[in-house]
């Protein structure tokens, strides 16, 4: 867990970390045996309503809605009838798949386009003075416990008037929107920790900010910015709201509203399906998640408060 | 679906380019002002673009909202007050005051006290351990609200007396002998706000201790050595040494999890809809939105929604504030 006390020390480059070399070092308990049964209870409490959904998922209709999870445990022979045609039919028939390329037509533009804006601002308030610095940045700190609530109503009033309500730029600027002021913290708490020696000999040497922005911040901020843009991708891919309000069910939805509208609200779609269909949703997220969980926690302790 | 795919790399590589492009004609506009003018005006422009999105997302949407909740249901007409009074007067609103306020009552309080727990005890298990519990704890993190619906829809799944349950709660509660219960109906003591509730924790719990954790390795060793000397036993090191040097993240996580709650929506519409009295505020705000189309009194919700955050607003602002003083 090294990862998240280099974390700790990026987010709040004011305190002075005093690491230990190794947290057992020195420590005369072991792990007791209540801390040992107290995680494993947790653990299986956590995972166990994960395993359900998998199981279930590759169960025939008729077993899902007439036997729990629990009984493949020991009914063996319902193992061969275990297979994917669940998933071909979320898939094709309840339009998932559609639904899976349009959330990644909304999450990667909105993922990736407020990088560059953020990154921009950030720079200006680590790295130049100006009147008002204090005040501007301190509103984007208030701004980001201020509930997205807001927008909706005045913002669906202009998108009806452009007429580009339920189109996809529509949400991903909405989206771009919201998450500004979490990308502008986080940007700028970790460009606080470069060393500014760095800068200002790039600017004796003659660099211009727009140089020293382009050759030097931006690539040393790479895992700030790897850190917002996992942050930024689980968000948008993971939220009901805005894409509810901004592009509704139809042609056009991303997956959570195709889950909840195609198979979630349906009473006949039954359990075998809205499993698959529930997989189908979580499979990118946790895949990213996964892979990037140590940039995620730097994005996490950065810029704990999102509105 | 493959021009779909083609359109949004299309629009990424379009949209950062615009980016760039923009940066560097608002780079250019600030070189041509003369010497001393190009230092001054280059910052403001540098923030220019966020701030638009800034301004443009929420802060004219926050100044119209609060005009749109002393207006009709089309924005039309003003009513004064009348938004505010009849959503206040009503039974139906005043239960989800209360519900949303349990919302804000029980989970951080649980998300904290979880969390720590886990960031504790773990860190006394072998490293490997250590590090795949809390990998399965932070697994919820990348879940939907959505998905968290099914996973947890075959956990509370409910059917009469006499079928075979496929829930699990249901499972467990038959096989000791005792009727099947409808949970997300249960409208005793709030029981059934409980189990969404429990569905959040579930979702919140590894964040909390992903950072608790971070704190409670930053605890310096000769603090607890010193303390062990004295003979303090783990109990006592535990509440006087370490908890108060964490203090500062574990109130960043309750004050992060508590505007989290207060906005909470989608387990809510997910799940029940805010039917059998478990309705929140933000799913009321979406109902009467989309359902009854009335924008004066959705405006009105948020409004309240927003002064009750105003407080937590003042308070993170003076926390920056002093942590920036003493860099």
């Amino acid at each position: 867990m090294t990862s998240t006390q280099t974390t700790m020390a990026a987010a709040t480059p004011a305190k002075t970390t005093r690491k230990r070399a190794s947290s057992r070092e020195g420590q005369p308990q072991k792990a007791g045996w209540f801390a040992r049964i107290v995680v494993l209870v947790l653990c299986f409490l956590w995972i166990v309503p994960i395993v359900g959904l998998f199981l279930t998922s590759f169960r025939p209709r008729d077993d899902a809605n007439s036997t729990g999870w629990w009984t493949l445990f020991w009914t063996p022979s319902a193992w061969s009838r275990l297979s994917f045609d669940n998933y071909v039919t979320a898939w094709n028939e309840a339009e998932l798949g559609n639904a899976f390329v349009n959330t990644l037509a909304i999450a990667l533009p909105a993922t990736f386009i407020p990088i560059l804006v953020a990154a921009f601002a950030a720079y200006a308030f680590t790295f130049m003075e100006f009147p008002g610095r204090n005040f501007l940045f301190l509103a984007v700190v208030s701004l980001l416990v201020v509930p997205n609530y807001i927008a909706f109503v005045p913002i669906l009033r202009i998108y009806s008037d452009l007429q580009i309500a339920g189109t996809f730029p529509a949400v991903w600027l909405a989206h771009i929107g919201f998450g500004m002021s979490l990308a502008i913290y986080i940007l700028r708490n970790y460009m606080a920790t470069l060393p500014k020696s760095l800068i200002e000999s790039a600017k004796i040497d003659g660099a211009s900010h727009f140089q020293t922005f382009f050759r030097l911040v931006l690539p040393m901020s790479v895992p700030a910015l790897a850190a917002f843009a996992i942050f930024q991708f689980l968000w948008v891919w993971n939220d009901l709201l805005v894409a509810l309000i901004f592009v509704g069910p139809g042609d056009n939805a991303p997956i959570t509203v195709a889950l909840r509208n195609n198979l979630m609200g349906q009473a006949g779609a039954g359990q075998h399906l809205v499993t698959a269909g529930g997989f189908i949703s979580m499979i990118l997220p946790i895949a990213v998640f996964l892979a990037m969980q140590r940039f995620f926690v730097r994005g996490l302790t950065a810029g704990a408060v999102k509105g | 679906m493959t021009y779909k795919i083609l359109n949004t790399l299309i629009t990424v590589i379009v949209g950062v380019g615009a980016a760039v492009i923009l940066y560097w004609v608002l780079n250019k506009i600030a070189e041509l002002l003369p010497g001393r003018w190009e230092d001054r005006i280059k910052p403001y422009l540098y923030i220019l673009p966020a701030y638009a999105a800034l301004l443009f997302y929420l802060v004219y949407p926050a100044v119209q909202t609060f005009v749109f909740s002393f207006a009709n249901a089309t924005s039309t007409e003003w009513v004064g007050w009348d938004n505010y009074t009849s959503l206040l007067q009503s039974e139906s609103f005043q239960d989800t005051l209360f519900n949303t306020l349990l919302w804000m009552i029980i989970v951080p309080v649980v998300v904290v006290a979880l969390g720590l727990a886990m960031a504790v005890l773990a860190d006394r298990l072998k490293p490997r351990w250590e590090s795949m519990s809390k990998t399965i704890i932070f697994l919820p993190m990348a879940i939907s609200a959505v998905g968290a619906g099914v996973v947890w829809g075959l956990i509370y799944n409910y059917r009469p007396e006499g079928r075979e349950q496929i829930g699990l709660q249901n499972a467990i509660v038959t096989a000791l002998g005792f009727d099947p219960v409808a949970w997300l109906q249960v409208t005793t003591l709030h029981i059934n706000s409980l189990f969404l509730m429990i569905m959040l924790m579930w979702a919140q719990v590894g964040f909390s201790m992903v950072l608790l954790s971070a704190a409670v390795k930053s605890v310096p060793e000769d603090t607890l050595e010193a303390a062990r000397i004295d003979g303090a036993d783990e109990r006592s090191i535990f509440f006087r040494v370490v908890v108060p040097q964490i203090w500062g993240s574990v109130l960043t996580v309750y004050v992060t999890t508590l505007i989290g709650v207060m906005k909470i929506f989608d387990i809510v519409y997910v799940m029940t809809n805010g039917g059998f009295n478990t309705n929140v505020v933000g799913n009321e705000f979406f109902n009467q939105l989309f359902s009854n189309f009335n924008n004066g009194a959705a405006a009105a919700i948020v409004v309240m929604l927003m002064i009750a955050t105003i407080p937590i607003m003042w308070y993170q602002v003076r926390n920056f504030r002093r942590e920036e003083l003493m860099a």
